[in-house]
C-alpha cells in the first residue's frame, strides 16, 4: 500500500513539472534550487546521467548562464564548485553531440579533471567516437578517471596512458599517486608507483619547456614594449641629441589618440570596432608628429647645443601636457578595450599559452622598426637626416635646409612614440601620467644601446625585456626592477658610450 | 482697544520677522567645513574619484534634509595625487586653514599612515573607509572599513572550505607596501595554525603602477600545477588590477581551477575590464551592489542621479561598492554623534561616536563599536558575474565585531582593544 503512494507521487511531481522539462525527473530538478551544494551537485549527475540528454543540456545550460529561476522566481545562483560540475556534466553529455568542433571542445573540457564518476561514459564514448584526435583526448580522461579504480592492473595502464599527456593537470594527479599519508603510500602497488615516476619525469621536462617558452616569449613581448617606447627617443635623443623628458607624453598622446578613435568608432562605427586599432594607427603618428613639430618649432629649436636648458623646457613641456590631458579627458584613467581579435590567446606548445595581444605587440614593433629603418636609409628626408646629424655645417654647405630637416626629424620621432602609445593602450592603463613610468626606461634602452644607434636600441630593449623576466621569475618584480637599475648604472660607468659605439670622425 | 492691539500684533510679527531673517541670515553665513581627501589623480584615482563623489553627494543630502544642527556642511576637496607625502600636507592644510571639523578620506594604507601624525597632533577626526590591515587604534580615526577578521580571514575560511574549493596552496600576492605585507603576514600565520604547509604557501610582491603580469601569472600557473587545488589572494591595489586581471583572462587561468580572491577589488575597479574570462573569481567585502533592500535600492538610486546630475563620465553606467558605503556611513554616523554632542568639538565627538547605529545599505543596522573605533560589519563573499556585479555566495549571518589587533599575529594578546589617551 505505501509504495503505491510513493509512485503515485513521482507520476504527480512529474506531471507538474513544466513541459519542457517532462522526461526529466522533477525531484532532481527542484533539488537543483537546494541551499546545500551536495544536493545541487547531486541533482546535476542525475539529471546529467538520466538518459534524456537534450533537455538535459538545456536546463543545465540554463543554470551555468545563470538563468533558470526557483519556484519564487528569483535566479539560482551558483559558487565555483558548482560551476566545476556543470561544466564537466555539460561535458559528458556534449561527448555525444553529432558536431565534431562541439565533441573536441567537450573532451578538451574534460582535460581539466575527470574524477571517477566518468568513467562509464567516458568508455561508452571513446567506443562511439571515429575522430583520432578527441579519442586521444579522451583516452586521456579516461586514464585521469580511473587513476582512483581499484584494480591494480587499470591504475597501470592509466598511469602509462598518462605519461603522453601534456595538461599541467597530470603532473598534480601523478604527484597525487607518488604522495604519502603518513608512512604509507597513497597507492600501494610498488609498480604503479614506478610507472608514475616515470610518466611525471616525462610530463616534468614537456612542462619545463613550455615554462622556457613562456619566459622567452614574456621577454620578448617587454622587449619589444620597451622598444616601441624607446624607439622614438632613439631618433630624438639618440640621433638628435636633444634630452627630451616629454618623450613619455608623446606615448600619452598616441594612446589617448587610441582612445578618442576607439570612441568615434563606437559612436558612427560600431559594426567595425575590432577595426579601430588599425585606424588608430595612423591617426596616433600624425597627431603626435604635429605636436612634435610644433613643439621643434616654437622650444627646441632655440636651443639646440643647450642640453641642460633643454631638459628643463621639456620637462615643464611635459608637465604641461599632461595637465592638458587632465583637462582634456578627465583625471582618471580612461578604458582602452582589446578588439576581440586581441584576446585570449594561443597554445603554442602544451601548457605555453601565448596571449593574443602580446603576440600582435611583438609583430607591430617589428613592422615599426623596418619602417623606421626604411625612412632613415631609404628616404631622401632619412639621407638628409643621417647629413644633417653627422656634419650639420657641411650638410648647409651643399643645400640641406637644415632647419626644416630637424623639424621633420623630431617630428617622425614623436610620431614613432605616438605608435609605442597606440601599443601600450592595448596592454596597460590610459592616464595622464602614464608617460611618466616609461620615459625612464626609454632613456634605459637608448642610453645602454649607445646614443646615436638603432641597433643599439634595438639590441638592448630585447637584451633588458628578456633579463627582467628572468629574473623577475627568480627574484620577484620588486627586486627586479632594482637589480635592472643597479646593471645599468655599473654598465655605463665602464662603457660610458653604451652597447654599441658610433666610431670614428662621426663622434663629436 | 483692537486697534491697538492689531498695532502690536503687527510690530511683533514684524520684529519676529526681521529676528528671524537675521538669524536665517547668520545661519547662512555659518557652516560647518568637511574635509574630502582622496586622490583625484595618479595611480589610486581609479578607485578613490567616486569616493570623493559619494561623500559629495551625502553631504548634498545632509544639506537637503537641513544639515547638521541647523548648519549646512561646506565641503572642502582637496587632490593629494596618490602621492603620500602630499596627503600629509594636504591634511595640514585641510586642519590649520580651512578648520575643517572632520576629514573624509585616503585608501591606501601608506596614505593613512601619513595623515596619522597630523591628525595627532592638530587634534583632528579622520573617517577611514576602507577594510585595511589592523594593528592599528588612533583616538583621532575612526575606521568605518574592515578589519583583517571582516575581510581576509573568512574570505580564506571561504576558500579552504567544501563551497570554496577546498584549497590546499595558497598564492598571496600584493602590491608592495604596508597593507599587503601585513595582510599576507596575518594570512600566513592563519594558514600556519590551520595546518598549511610553508611550501605550499607563494608569496609575491610588485610595485605600485606596474602593468606586466606575464611573469606572476606563469608563475601562478607553475605553482598550481604541482598537486593540490590552489586559491590566489589578491591584495593588489590601484589601476594594476586592470592589467592584472586583463593577462588573467588572456593566459585562460579560470575561477574553477585557480579561484582568485581579491581584497580590494569591487565594482568600480572592474567597470574597466571586460570581466567574461573572469567569471567566478571572489571578492570579500562588506558590502555588494547586487544585495537586495531598499536601503540599497535607495543608495543606488541616489548614487545614479548624482552621477548623472554633476555630468561624472559614464554616468549611465556608475556602480556603488563597499567603501563607497562606508564613506556614506561614515559621513551619517559622523551627524549623528555631531547632534549627540551638540558640537563639532574632537573630543566630544569622539565621546558621542561609541555605540551610534545606522541603518546600512548592506541590509543590517551597523553599530560603532562603544570602545574601538571599528564597525560591527557583516562579511560577504561574492563572485564576479559576466556584467561586473557579484553573486554573493556565501555571508555572515550578522555584523561581526572588529579586532584592529589580530589574534595571530604574536603579542597581540596583550594590547587594549582601544585608543590609547581616550
Amino acid at each position: 500500500m505505501k509504495t503505491h503512494y510513493i509512485a503515485l507521487l513521482i507520476v504527480l511531481a512529474t506531471l507538474l513539472a513544466a513541459p519542457a522539462q517532462a522526461a526529466l525527473d522533477a525531484k532532481a530538478v527542484a533539488q537543483l534550487a537546494a541551499e546545500d551544494s551536495d544536493e545541487r551537485i547531486a541533482a546535476i549527475w542525475t539529471l546529467a546521467e538520466g538518459g534524456q540528454p537534450a533537455e538535459a543540456m538545456s536546463v543545465l545550460q540554463a543554470l551555468a548562464d545563470g538563468s533558470l529561476k526557483d519556484a519564487k522566481g528569483e535566479d539560482i545562483t551558483i559558487n565555483n564548485r558548482i560551476r566545476g560540475e556543470l561544466a564537466a556534466a555539460l561535458a559528458s553529455l556534449r561527448l555525444f553531440d553529432a558536431d565534431r568542433g562541439v565533441r573536441l571542445a567537450a573532451a578538451r573540457e574534460l582535460q581539466a579533471g575527470a574524477d571517477a564518476r566518468l568513467v562509464g561514459v567516458l568508455e561508452k564514448a571513446i567506443a562511439k567516437e571515429a575522430d583520432a584526435e578527441i579519442r586521444r583526448l579522451l583516452a586521456l580522461s579516461h586514464a585521469q578517471a580511473s587513476l582512483q579504480s581499484d584494480d591494480p592492473q587499470r591504475r597501470l595502464a592509466a598511469v602509462q596512458a598518462l605519461a603522453s599527456s601534456d595538461s599541467p593537470n597530470t603532473k598534480s594527479l601523478l604527484l597525487g599517486v607518488l604522495a604519502k599519508n603518513g608512512d604509507a603510500w597513497a597507492e600501494p602497488d610498488a609498480e604503479v608507483r614506478r610507472a608514475a615516476a616515470a610518466a611525471l619525469k616525462g610530463v616534468e621536462s614537456r612542462l619545463g619547456t613550455a615554462e622556457n617558452i613562456g619566459r622567452v616569449f614574456s621577454g620578448l613581448s617587454l622587449g619589444s614594449i620597451l622598444l616601441l617606447a624607446a624607439l622614438g627617443l632613439a631618433i630624438t635623443y639618440g640621433v638628435m641629441g636633444v634630452i627630451n623628458m616629454a618623450h613619455g607624453e608623446f606615448l600619452m598622446i598616441g594612446a589617448y589618440a587610441t582612445f578618442a578613435v576607439q570612441g568615434l568608432f563606437r559612436s558612427y562605427a560600431p559594426d567595425f570596432l575590432d577595426a579601430y586599432v588599425l585606424a588608430a594607427i595612423p591617426v596616433a603618428f600624425i597627431i603626435t608628429a604635429l605636436v612634435g613639430m610644433v613643439l621643434e618649432r616654437m622650444v627646441i629649436r632655440h636651443l639646440y647645443g643647450r642640453p641642460l636648458e633643454t631638459l628643463l623646457a621639456t620637462w615643464g613641456i611635459s608637465l604641461m601636457l599632461i595637465q592638458a590631458a587632465r583637462t582634456l579627458f578627465g583625471s582618471q584613467n580612461v578604458e582602452v578595450a582589446n578588439p576581440s581579435w586581441m584576446s585570449g590567446g594561443v597554445e603554442v606548445f602544451a601548457g605555453a599559452m601565448l596571449p593574443w595581444n602580446r603576440i600582435a605587440i611583438v609583430a607591430f614593433s617589428v613592422g615599426v622598426l623596418a619602417l623606421m629603418w626604411a625612412i632613415l636609409n631609404l628616404t631622401r628626408l632619412g639621407l638628409f637626416v643621417r647629413a644633417v646629424t653627422q656634419n650639420r655645417p657641411m650638410a648647409g654647405c651643399v643645400g640641406v635646409p637644415t632647419g626644416r630637416v630637424d623639424t621633420l626629424a623630431f617630428g617622425i620621432g614623436a610620431g614613432i612614440a605616438g605608435l609605442g602609445g597606440v601599443a601600450l593602450s592595448q596592454i596597460g592603463n590610459v592616464g595622464p601620467d602614464m608617460g611618466q613610468g616609461y620615459i625612464v626606461d626609454s632613456f634605459m634602452v637608448v642610453v645602454l644601446g649607445g646614443v646615436g644607434q638603432l641597433a643599439g636600441a634595438v639590441w638592448a630593449a630585447l637584451g633588458l625585456g628578456v633579463f627582467t623576466k628572468f629574473l623577475e621569475g627568480w627574484t620577484g618584480a620588486v627586486i627586479a626592477k632594482i637589480v635592472v637599475l643597479v646593471f645599468i648604472i655599473v654598465f655605463i660607468q665602464k662603457r660610458p658610450q653604451g652597447l654599441f659605439a658610433l666610431k670614428g670622425r662621426v663622434v663629436d | 482697544m483692537k486697534r491697538r492691539i492689531f498695532v502690536k500684533t503687527m510690530a511683533a510679527s514684524v520684529a519676529l520677522a526681521a529676528m528671524s531673517m537675521s538669524s536665517f541670515s547668520a545661519l547662512a553665513a555659518e557652516t560647518i567645513k568637511v574635509g574630502i581627501l582622496h586622490s583625484l589623480s595618479g595611480t589610486m584615482a581609479i578607485s578613490e574619484t567616486a569616493l570623493k563623489e559619494t561623500a559629495l553627494m551625502t553631504i548634498a543630502e545632509i544639506n537637503a534634509k537641513g544639515g547638521v544642527m541647523g548648519k549646512m556642511l561646506e565641503p572642502v576637496v582637496v587632490d593629494p595625487a596618490s602621492n603620500w607625502p602630499l596627503f600629509a600636507e594636504k591634511a595640514r592644510q585641510l586642519l590649520t586653514q580651512d578648520k575643517v571639523a572632520v576629514v573624509f578620506g585616503c585608501w591606501t594604507s601608506v596614505s593613512r599612515k601619513s595623515v596619522n601624525p597630523v591628525f595627532k597632533e592638530l587634534n583632528g577626526l579622520l573617517f577611514y573607509p576602507v577594510q585595511y590591515e589592523g594593528e592599528e587604534l588612533e583616538k583621532n580615526v575612526f575606521y568605518t572599513g574592515a578589519a583583517p577578521n571582516q575581510q581576509a580571514i573568512p574570505a580564506v575560511e571561504y576558500l579552504m572550505s567544501k563551497d570554496g574549493g577546498s584549497a590546499k596552496r595558497w598564492v598571496l600576492l600584493g602590491t608592495d607596501y604596508v597593507y599587503p605585507r601585513t595582510t599576507n603576514k596575518i594570512l600566513r600565520a592563519f594558514l600556519k595554525s590551520k595546518g598549511v604547509a610553508e611550501a605550499d604557501i607563494m608569496e609575491e610582491y610588485t610595485p605600485f603602477g606596474h602593468s606586466d603580469y606575464q611573469t606572476i601569472i606563469a608563475k601562478i600557473k607553475k605553482f598550481a600545477g604541482e598537486g593540490k587545488k590552489t586559491a590566489v589572494v589578491s591584495t593588489i591595489n590601484g589601476d594594476s588590477n586592470v592589467p592584472f586581471y586583463k593577462e588573467l583572462g588572456n593566459a585562460g587561468l579560470k575561477a574553477t581551477d585557480v579561484p582568485v580572491v581579491a581584497f580590494s577589488v569591487g565594482e568600480e575597479e572592474l567597470r574597466g575590464v571586460d570581466t567574461k574570462p573572469l567569471v567566478g573569481h571572489l571578492a570579500a567585502w562588506n558590502y555588494f551592489q547586487s544585495i537586495k533592500n531598499p536601503e540599497n535600492d535607495a543608495f543606488i538610486k541616489m548614487y545614479r542621479d548624482w552621477a548623472k546630475k554633476q555630468k561624472l563620465p559614464k554616468a549611465d553606467t556608475v556602480v556603488t561598492n563597499d567603501p563607497m558605503e562606508a564613506t556614506y556611513i561614515g559621513i551619517h554616523m559622523w551627524k549623528q554623534a555631531v547632534e549627540k554632542a551638540k558640537s563639532t568639538d574632537v573630543n566630544k565627538v569622539i565621546a558621542a561616536m561609541g555605540g551610534q547605529t545606522f541603518k546600512a545599505p548592506s541590509g543590517f543596522t551597523i553599530k560603532m563599536d562603544e570602545k574601538n573605533h571599528h564597525l560591527h560589519r557583516a562579511v560577504f563573499i561574492g563572485e564576479v558575474k559576466g556584467d561586473g556585479q557579484f553573486n554573493v555566495v556565501w555571508k555572515t549571518k550578522g555584523p561581526v565585531k572588529a579586532q584592529p589587533w589580530s589574534p595571530f599575529i604574536a603579542g597581540n594578546d596583550k594590547k587594549k582593544d582601544e585608543p590609547e589617551g581616550k
